[in-house]
């Protein structure tokens, strides 16, 4: 597959501006900063434990994830679509995927700069006691993996619509499976009927239970390769929705 | 070679047959007026040109080049305005320009000459950094333009490109499109019939999807003559499409 890296580069560049082009980027940086601190501290116990340790803060992050993602994702090609701006970019020399990767890596690059914010958490920690860092490392790539597999599923589904707020909803309706598929609740609802190795199946494709391995401080390969199949997989998706439905 | 060659495109949107069975040659020098009525098929036929929407019969081709078949390198060579002047709102027209030009692979020196002959050509500098959410309908389409024109292609194709542009601009527009031509081929769609006579080399008329009428303005007008006197464009556009509408 040719691929032209520059294309991408230009692309990515374009992106990730245009997420700053707006306060919504400040607002968005703050409301996860507030969620993911006020969430840790008062619904996580952070204090009560008495630990330096940061599994609090990391616990909620595929709740977060569930809908600050798909926030994220959601404007990638549905704006393209309904501002018609697709139809100049798909008529420019340039291919597919190399487009869907930019979008994807100007997404997960502002993930990441939202990550980094909440590094101040981490310092906090580290001013409390001494928080195992090999953990807290296995942590973020875990967390920052996880989110780019929720950005993907949301660009994906962003191109298949003009309406922003339809991909929004669509995609937190997707994130949410996979968050519940690990949950006794999805599962106890499998065992009554369904074979064991779907059960087994659905339980292994559970995010938070990938997660959770994650953030114990092994970077375990199953949840690592989970985690970017799933990114490759929609954004293979995303290509092939972007190929066939050019027009709106 | 024809530097922009279509035969038997067809489109069809869920029953309407939006495009049927049009053919199109368009020759280097020629400026090809496209003209119809409103749903005739004028975007959907150049979205197809463009290689952007995909016949469900039918090829097209750009100085060569198979539109699906060889995408990248007919896109090369195509300059395209589509429907309603689409931008990017949150960019400022420099930084627009300057984004459409690199995907296009121009280079930073080249890219620097191409975006001060726009700034000139096609009137930008009193918006050159402003945010095209800001600007008026008629400045959001010369942006359009200038966008078509930075890589300087042998093919353009402009969806109504002078729609929303002032008296002096639509003036403009035409004395750039006519300097330009000679090295190009050009289809324009349009509603403007005076424009067609002031710049067109040839008329396409189309209609509920096919071709109706492909001449020279002046043998169109001939045809139509009724004791060897021309009735006027507009007259002889109406009798071709109207009879339905009347
Ligand atoms: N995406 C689409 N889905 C369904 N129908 C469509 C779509 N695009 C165009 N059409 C229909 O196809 C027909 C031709 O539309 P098209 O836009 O090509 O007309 P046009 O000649 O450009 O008209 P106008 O002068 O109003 O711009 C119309 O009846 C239109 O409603
Ligand atoms: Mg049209």
């Amino acid at each position: 597959m040719k691929t032209s890296f520059r294309t991408i580069a230009l692309v990515f560049g374009r992106e990730f501006r245009a997420y700053f082009a707006t306060p919504l980027a400040a607002v968005f940086l703050l409301v996860f900063l507030a969620l993911s601190a006020g969430l840790a501290f008062f619904a996580g116990g952070f204090f009560e434990r008495g630990q330096a340790d940061l599994g609090p803060f990391f616990a909620w992050h595929p709740w977060l994830f569930l809908i600050l993602m798909p926030a994220i994702g959601m404007r990638l090609w549905a704006d393209e679509r309904r501002s018609g701006v697709i139809e100049l970019l798909m008529t420019l020399p340039v291919r597919a995927h190399e487009v869907v990767i930019g979008k994807f890596l100007a997404g997960w690059a502002f993930t990441a700069v939202a990550l980094v914010l909440t590094m101040s958490f981490w310092l906090v920690t580290l001013y409390l006691g001494s928080p195992d860092n090999g953990i807290v490392a296995a942590s973020y790539i875990g967390s920052f993996l996880m989110a780019g597999a929720f950005l993907a599923i949301s660009a994906c589904v962003s191109a298949m619509t003009k309406n922003q707020v339809i991909a929004f909803i669509l995609a937190a309706i997707v994130s949410f499976l996979l968050v519940m598929s690990g949950t006794n609740l999805v599962l106890a609802a499998l065992r009554g009927w369904a074979p064991a190795f779907v059960v087994d199946l659905v339980q292994s494709l559970s995010f938070i239970t990938n997660f959770d391995r994650l953030t114990r401080g092994v970077l375990e390969a199953p949840a690592v390769i989970l985690f970017v199949s799933t990114i490759v997989l929609a954004l293979w998706i995303n290509v092939q929705v972007v190929d066939a439905k050019k027009a709106a | 070679m024809q530097l922009v060659q279509a035969s038997g495109l067809v489109k069809t949107f869920s029953r309407l047959r939006a495009v049927d069975g049009v053919s199109l040659e368009v020759s280097r020098g020629e400026v090809v007026g496209f003209l119809g009525p409103n749903g005739a098929g004028k975007s959907t036929t150049m979205k197809m040109l463009t290689g952007f929407l995909e016949p469900d019969a039918g090829t097209a081709s750009i100085a060569g080049h198979d539109v699906f078949a060889d995408p990248i390198a007919a896109r090369r060579r195509l300059g395209y305005l589509p429907e309603g002047a689409p931008a990017y709102g949150d960019m400022t027209v420099a930084d627009f320009l300057a984004f459409v030009g690199r995907m296009r692979g121009l280079a930073n020196s080249a890219l620097g000459e191409r975006l001060a002959e726009m700034v000139e050509r096609v009137n930008l500098a009193a918006v050159w950094n402003r945010p095209i959410d800001a600007l008026s309908k008629g400045f959001k389409r010369r942006v359009g333009i200038a966008q078509a024109l930075i890589h300087d292609p042998e093919v353009l194709i402009l969806d109504e490109p002078t729609d929303g542009l002032d008296p002096n601009q639509k003036h403009d527009m035409r004395e750039l499109i006519s300097a330009i031509a000679p090295g190009k081929a050009i289809v324009i769609s349009t509603h403007i019939l005076e424009e067609v006579e002031a710049i067109c080399s040839r008329v396409v008329i189309i209609d509920e999807g096919r071709v109706v009428a492909d001449a020279t303005p002046s043998a169109l007008l001939d045809a139509a003559a009724v004791d060897g006197r021309r009735p006027t464009l507009e007259a002889v556009f109406r009798s071709i499409t109207g009879s339905k509408a009347a």
